[in-house]
């Protein structure tokens, strides 16, 4: 490490009346490396970044940038010091174009609506340069996520920057969008610019980094070499334990058929084809895995088996009985729990407590209700029963759900699910957005479930999840399963090629469907 | 961060009521804003008013003052509170299923016409049944015709604000034509309907005075909507629709079944408030029986946090305000314009601290 780092933050507190949200954080930067910030989620991170960039004042503690002390009271400041940071939710006006986003607070509005082709020609200039695709007349809100995040990061570029901080950027991106930002940025450093990179995931941040700052209690814990280090060492740092990456469970021993899909079709929303011909079934006692990039059908697939989407073609079974074509409220009449994929759109309801939130889908059935009213001391202890068993961080079960982490949230839905005693479970996004520790926790709680007979149809974007509690994995692409994989490390490239699209082998495709 | 940051007490009227304490904190949220919102009206009012050479405080106090000054004038407040808190309490239930209900106003006369109908028709009844019977006519007018409005929105996604001012606009101008023609009092030169029967009007509350026991019936149907909002399964349901209808569906909860029964129950209840009103006051119908009582409840159920008891609160200080600008008008020569402009200080100022009240919650 060289005597004059880049960027030094030097014992950095911050507080917000008693919440303590940086507690001495000491950090180094050196020019030119890609450094990752590895941390759960409320670890410190983002603030830290917050306080580089201007959007939040340290109570203490110094930042030299450059040699020099950095004192920036803005955002603005911190873009005049080629600072720039593309936060976890898009900074960017829909309505407007790229380059209209682009020149937005910058300067007079007059000078630069004259200077607009210029914008546009100097937007495609360094668009080819970093090789991002990015259209300067194209309307914000017509771009996928992944495009309107190049759009953001060139947006940074734009507005000149020698240091880009990237928050949670993989948060929102299907793998290939996450391999090709990857590459994105080790483009950038060879171009001389210096990337931080803010993320929880540990294969990501092993592959893009130089070095890794791992965050834990509001402090900065450990800082090392990417190759001085490992995935399992980083886990333990980060939750100061060993996390068990591979999570102990016996072999399979799958009962009865419990959810039995024929020749499945269906139409998304836009009443496009978005599932063709699915077959596939699930036993008693063991853990069926589907692996896809996202937008793949997953979504539909859950919808179509929870009767949320109508089917086109196809029978599914639960339990022997056909349930094609039933309502929701029929289907959740039966032995079927739900874990939705989005649990702010479908899992949850913000504004509502724990204990309004525990009995959504059995808000009208005894013990919950008697009489037409809801019986609020039943209700609070059944609440305060999920809240214990699955350890959900919160003052007590009248507490608002928006106030609780991704993780606690999602920990009651799936307590809250699992409290039905459901012969199947449907699981979309399990882990989606939630922290290393609870996300352990919930996989360790379907092993569980999986012991105790259940049978669990696992969809997920992360192979990682997949491979650590499946039995089976099916992997889905254009509405098609391609194939069925064991889940075997060695055999990770497989899935990869199929959920590129790839077909398996005629003797692999055997195997589909049993 | 960990998640010890509690959203501001503003946002506990729109909270769960899971416990006697969380009751008291809404509820007391729920009055205290209308009185800080009244309090900040009254203060520029008395500013305008000195402003246009009148002595301000004195006629804020005279009309303050004046309204409480013996009983007819309370009972005059609870005359016109009864129509406001019935009103109000029924938009919150719309408001919390999501459902923008402008059509009070209409759904009031809907209810009017329904109960003068039933009013004028059974003779002989026993008041007994004969007072009920006009009450659930006018309860039956209103909802039938809020329930148009949650049909439409269901059935063809019609926006309910649309189609409910539309239904106004019918509703006020059949009733105009009804009293002019069918319905019409073949002696009277007036527009108006032959008188109720005298077994269907409400029963004076205190002798010699015009209050009547509609009053009781709002507070009590108030009362019992809050049960139905925060304690009823169905209620439940209702809020979870106008929460996220996603959550709804996934949950079995029929989000177009509970929008329609929410445009019921609100019309119901203003088509009971004008069938308190034919049956209570006018004991016949007119083209003009409402100035506006159900546009006025949308401010009254807004103040609230649309929480029905909070609805009882600030329908009752909207009353004080509307006898307080007729006592103005006759006592201090203040000019109508004028006290129609302080009554329009007093909505902005409802508006700015419902705003307030609104503020989205903030997560840790």
């Amino acid at each position: 490490m060289s005597d004059k780092p880049f960027l030094r933050m030097d014992n950095i507190h911050k507080s917000f009346g008693e919440i303590i949200v940086s507690a001495g954080v000491t950090l180094e930067i050196e020019e030119g490396e890609i450094h990752s910030l590895l941390g759960e989620n409320g670890a410190g991170k983002s603030v830290l970044m917050s306080i580089l960039c201007g959007i939040l004042k340290p109570n203490s503690g110094q930042i030299i940038y450059r040699g020099k002390p950095l004192n920036i009271g803005s955002p603005r400041e911190a873009i005049q010091q080629k600072i720039g940071m593309v936060h976890q939710h898009f900074m960017l006006v829909p309505n407007l174009t790229v380059a209209e986003n682009y020149v937005l607070g910058q300067g007079s509005p007059l000078r630069l609506i004259r200077n607009m082709n210029e914008v546009h020609a100097r937007i495609r200039d360094m668009s080819e340069r970093y090789g991002l695709d990015v259209q300067p007349d194209a309307v914000v809100e017509d771009l996928s996520v992944g495009e309107q995040q190049r759009v953001e990061i060139l947006k940074v570029l734009f507005h000149g920057c020698d240091l880009l901080i990237l928050d949670e950027p993989t948060a929102v991106l299907t793998p290939q969008e996450t391999d090709r930002l990857l590459d994105l940025m080790r483009g950038l450093v060879n171009d001389g610019k210096t990337v931080i990179f803010i993320s929880h995931k540990l294969d990501e941040v092993m592959r893009a980094s130089d070095r890794i700052s791992v965050m834990r209690d509001c402090r900065v814990v450990h800082t090392t070499q990417v190759s001085d280090t490992s995935p399992r060492e980083l886990a333990r740092l980060m939750v100061g334990r060993d996390v068990l990456m591979e999570l102990p469970h016996s072999p399979c021993e799958p009962g009865d058929t419990v959810l039995s899909v024929e020749g499945l079709s269906c139409r998304n929303e836009l009443g496009l084809p978005a599932l063709r011909d699915i077959n596939l079934q699930v036993r008693k006692g063991e853990i069926v895995g589907i692996a896809g990039v996202s937008g793949n059908g997953q979504t539909e697939l859950a919808l179509a088996l929870s009767g949320l989407l109508p089917v086109d073609a196809g029978r599914i079974e639960l339990a022997g009985r056909d349930i094609t074509g039933l309502s929701p409220t029929e289907i959740n009449a039966l032995s079927f729990a739900h874990v939705p994929e989005d649990r702010h759109k479908m899992g949850i309801l913000m504004p509502m407590s724990l204990a309004e939130n525990a009995i959504l889908e059995r808000y009208d059935q005894p013990p919950f209700m008697a009489r037409g009213l809801l019986q609020r001391q039943k209700i609070a202890a059944h609440t305060r029963d999920l809240i214990a068993r699955f350890r959900v961080k919160t003052r007590d079960e009248n507490e608002p759900i928006s106030n609780l982490s991704g993780g606690n949230q999602q920990k009651l839905v799936v307590a809250r699910e699992l409290a039905r005693n459901p012969d199947f479970l449907l699981v979309s996004q399990l882990t989606r957005g939630i922290d290393i520790g609870a996300i352990e926790f919930i996989l360790q709680e379907m092993l569980k479930q999986r012991e105790a007979g259940r049978g669990i149809l696992l969809i997920s974007t992360e192979l990682e999840e997949l491979f650590a509690i499946c039995d089976r994995i099916l992997v889905i692409s254009h509405g098609e399963i391609l194939g069925e994989v064991p889940p075997d490390r060695d055999r990770l490239e497989e899935v990869g090629l199929l959920m590129a699209g790839k077909k398996a082998d005629q003797k692999d495709m055997a195997a589909v469907g049993h | 961060m960990t998640q010890v940051e509690q959203g501001g007490r503003g946002d506990a009227a729109s909270r769960p009521y899971f416990r006697m304490g969380r009751i008291l904190t809404g509820t007391a949220t729920a009055i205290a804003l209308p009185a800080a919102a009244v309090a900040i009206a009254l203060l520029c009012g008395a500013v305008l008013l000195t402003l246009n050479g009148f002595n301000g405080t004195d006629v804020i106090n005279v009309m303050l003052l004046g309204v409480f000054q013996d009983m007819r004038s309370v009972s005059e407040i609870l005359l016109k509170a009864t129509p406001l808190i019935l009103i109000g309490t029924g938009l919150c239930v719309a408001f919390r299923c999501k459902m923008w209900n402008i059509g009070a106003e209409g759904q009031l006369y809907a209810g009017a016409v329904a109960a003068t109908l039933v009013g004028v028709s059974f003779e002989g009844l026993s008041p007994w049944l004969y007072v009920p019977a006009v009450m659930i006519a006018g309860a039956l007018g209103g909802a039938f015709w809020g329930g148009i409005a949650g049909y439409l929105k269901v059935r063809f996604h019609a926006s309910e604000i649309v189609t409910t001012i539309m239904l106004n606009y019918i509703a006020l101008i059949t009733t105009s034509y009804l009293v002019t023609g069918p319905m019409k009092d073949a002696g009277a030169a007036y527009p108006q309907s032959a008188r109720l029967l005298r077994e269907s009007w409400l029963p004076a509350l205190f002798t010699g005075m015009r209050v009547h026991i509609g009053i009781v019936i709002a507070l009590v149907l108030a009362l019992a909507l809050y049960v139905f909002l925060y304690r009823s399964s169905a209620g439940y349901a209702m809020r979870v629709v106008g929460i996220n209808p996603h959550a709804a569906r996934y949950a079995g909860i029929k989000p177009g079944r509970n929008m329609i029964s929410a445009m019921c129950i609100s019309g119901g209840m203003a088509g009971l408030a004008g069938a308190i009103e034919i049956a209570g006051i006018t004991h016949r119908l007119y083209q003009t029986i409402s100035p506006g009582y159900g546009f006025e409840a949308i401010a009254v159920a807004l103040l609230a946090g649309n929480n029905p008891l909070g609805a009882i609160a600030s329908g009752g200080l909207f009353a004080v305000l509307r006898s307080g600008a007729e006592l103005m008008q006759i006592n201090s020569q203040v000019p109508q314009v004028l006290v129609l402009v302080i009554q329009g200080i007093v909505i902005l100022s409802v508006v700015a601290f419902a705003a307030f009240r609104w503020r989205p919650g903030r997560k840790s």
